[in-house]
């Protein structure tokens, strides 16, 4: 969602690059493309499998907030057993009826044990770290890569974490 | 699935939603629409993995659960530290919090509207999915797709000119506010007033042509009653940031007026399905079968006996109207309840930013650990939301509780789709445009999936149609 914060210069992007695939958008299956920005952490069997799938399909792979870059919040869970977390949940949670069942059926995802950032299943090109990423730089190195550039990112500002 | 007796349709993930969701539509024998399943496939922990943390750590920590409605989870999270420690926020750092409360749920419902819906009612529902977005809108309408990014701008400007960012803000803190507005900023805000309210009514223009247009589609567009419950202020008015519960019935009679949100767990409870992530609330004295209720914007325009503000009010009375005195049931008119209470936002901070106090640097006060237990409840722009923190003396949380907007519409958003699914599928013959129809049932909830399970991120989407014997007939994936 960080990505709208570039406002209006989302339209200049869009005259540069073909936005094929996003939250925002309805397409089809992903094909080869050339930058991919990945939000998020791995947390499931299904992450894992779209990030292999997306690290195939993309020439350039950008871990976008500090949740791919390093987990974040998303990866507090990891001082916890997973069991221990989704207890809390589902069963002992002071609003649930007690009546409830797990979420086990086969159209849910496996959760695995450890949440981890992309790089340690993939091959991450560059990193926009921060929670949110600042949108200056989004448009930066999405503005640097589409001009066939590498991003300078040493500039502290620009390798802001949380 | 073991049952293979049956067809199945899935719809996974949904797009232009926030989040991760998958759809299964169920046909019979006869090729008929049985029932569909909304699977909400993300997970955080967050109620876990809290504990053992100082209270004070929430209003930063949850905001986390969403990059759209962060400044929520920070309100209801220093209510409940303001309960812990018994303290009163500062009158201006209250303003400051209400000020920036407004501008998220603007950004969010220009989201929702521009960004995400508007496409759909621009471009048309079977129109080519590669163009069926905000670009797509860009290339048709630049004008309108232009002012419904500066829209969202004004909203997400309003915190980072009072913190300095955009998203996942600091400064809301028990007390008040970490961070004053400065009158150069105070005046930069209020320029952008007349620009705000007219793009309000230009989306509101769409949406009543649309309305106009497509009237059967609309009023038969998941339309079946339910309960609703929203905030109000003391004398009935619409209220986001600061309120007391109102729940009302299918043919708007008020069941319970006035609650005392710190009482929410009377009211509703919840039950986890084998299906979804995501848990199904309800309204506790009409138990699971019978409880179902909604929020959001439709919600709190159902309950709310009037606007604050005078041009959201005419645009209340003619949103009445629909209804004839009872509440307004077609899913669809969420869209337009959004619409006019964005418009009451865009006044309601015209009013905030005038006032004189606001800009008054008396914005914190102070207190300690007093109470173990704190509850704190706002309305996301997607519904009523609550947490509920237990500590121990030393003011490390020993329990966390989360209630979540888009959870209490999970209920409905599942019955929604099965209706849109009856109405729209036939069969093995999928076209298109009607699995778009079935999204959009989900997408005028505009459920925030990250939220509702406490998870972030966005994933893409397939459709399966599966036959009696289990075999897939019909498969597409969208982004």
């Amino acid at each position: 969602m960080s990505l709208l914060d570039i406002d209006e210069r989302i339209l200049e992007v869009a005259k540069l690059a073909d936005i094929v695939k996003c939250p925002v958008v309805d397409g089809k299956e992903l094909p080869e493309v050339d930058i991919t920005l990945v939000e998020g952490a791995v947390t499931s069997d299904e992450h894992l499998e779209e990030i292999l799938h997306i690290r195939k399909q993309s020439k350039i792979l950008v871990a976008l907030g500090d949740c791919a870059v390093m987990t974040n919040v998303t990866g507090m869970r990891n001082y916890f057993e997973l069991d221990d977390c989704l207890n809390t949940a589902y069963k002992t949670a002071i609003s649930n009826d007690g009546q409830g069942e797990m979420p086990a059926s086969p159209f849910v995802m496996h959760l695995n044990q450890k949440v981890v950032p992309l790089q340690e299943v993939v091959h991450v090109d560059h990193v926009i770290p921060g929670c949110p990423p600042d949108a200056n730089t989004i448009f930066y190195v999405l503005s640097e890569l589409l001009n066939n550039r590498i991003p300078d990112l040493s500039d502290v500002k620009k390798l802001h974490y949380g | 699935m073991d049952n293979n007796e049956k067809r199945t349709i899935r719809i996974s993930p949904v797009t232009r939603i926030e989040g991760h969701a998958r759809i299964t539509i169920q046909l019979d024998e006869k090729g008929e629409v049985e029932n569909a399943q909304f699977h909400v496939n993300e997970f955080r922990g967050f109620e876990k993995f809290c504990e053992g943390r100082m209270y004070t750590e929430m209003p930063v920590i949850t905001p986390r659960i969403c990059g759209i409605c962060p400044i929520s989870h920070s309100i209801a999270s220093v209510k409940a530290c303001e309960m812990i420690q018994g303290l009163e926020p500062s009158y201006t750092g209250d303003l400051l919090r209400r000020l920036i409360h407004l501008g998220q749920n603007i950004s969010s419902h220009a989201l929702s509207f521009f960004h995400l819906s508007s496409p759909d009612f621009l471009l048309g529902y079977d129109s080519d999915p590669a163009l069926r977005n905000i670009i797509g809108v860009a290339q048709k309408f630049p004008d309108i797709a232009k002012r419904g990014i500066r829209l969202r701008q004004f909203g997400q400007e309003i915190s980072e000119r009072i913190t300095g960012k955009k998203i996942h803000i600091m400064g809301i803190a028990p007390g008040g506010m970490a961070f004053p507005l400065s009158e150069e900023n105070r005046q930069a805000l209020q320029v952008w007033i007349p620009e705000a309210k007219m793009t309000v009514q230009t989306g509101i223009s769409i949406i009543k042509k649309y309305m106009e247009e497509n009237k059967e589609m609309v009023e038969s567009f998941a339309n079946s009653p339910s309960l609703y419950m929203g905030m109000v202020g003391p004398d009935g008015e619409g209220e986001l940031y600061d309120g007391k519960l109102r729940f009302i019935d299918e043919e708007g009679n008020i069941l319970q007026d006035q609650l005392d949100p710190a009482r929410y767990l009377e009211f509703i409870a919840e039950r986890s399905v084998e299906w979804s992530f995501l848990k199904y609330p309800y309204y506790r004295p009409l138990g699971f079968e019978k409880g179902f209720y909604r929020v959001g914007p439709l919600a709190r325009l159902n309950v709310a006996s009037r606007m604050k503000t005078t041009l959201a009010q005419q645009e209340f009375l003619e949103f009445k109207k629909i209804g004839n005195g009872k509440p307004v049931h077609g899913t669809f008119y969420f869209h337009y309840a959004r619409l006019i209470e964005a418009l009451c936002n865009v006044e309601e901070a015209e009013q905030l930013l005038a006032n004189p106090a606001i800009t008054s640097n008396d914005i914190q006060t102070h207190g300690r650990w007093n109470h173990p237990e704190g509850i704190g409840c706002c309305e996301a722009p997607r519904g009523t939301l609550f947490h509920h923190y237990k500590t121990d003396p030393s003011g490390k949380l020993i329990s966390v509780n989360l209630l979540i907007a888009t959870g209490q519409n999970n209920p409905s958003m599942n019955r929604s789709i099965t209706e849109v699914a009856r109405q729209y599928v036939k069969g093995s013959d999928v076209k298109e445009g009607m699995l778009n129809r079935v999204e959009s049932a989900i997408r005028c909830y505009d459920p925030c999936l990250s939220c509702s399970t406490h998870a972030m991120g966005q994933m893409p989407m397939q459709v399966e149609v599966v036959d009696a014997e289990g075999k897939i007939l019909y498969q597409v994936e969208r982004g």
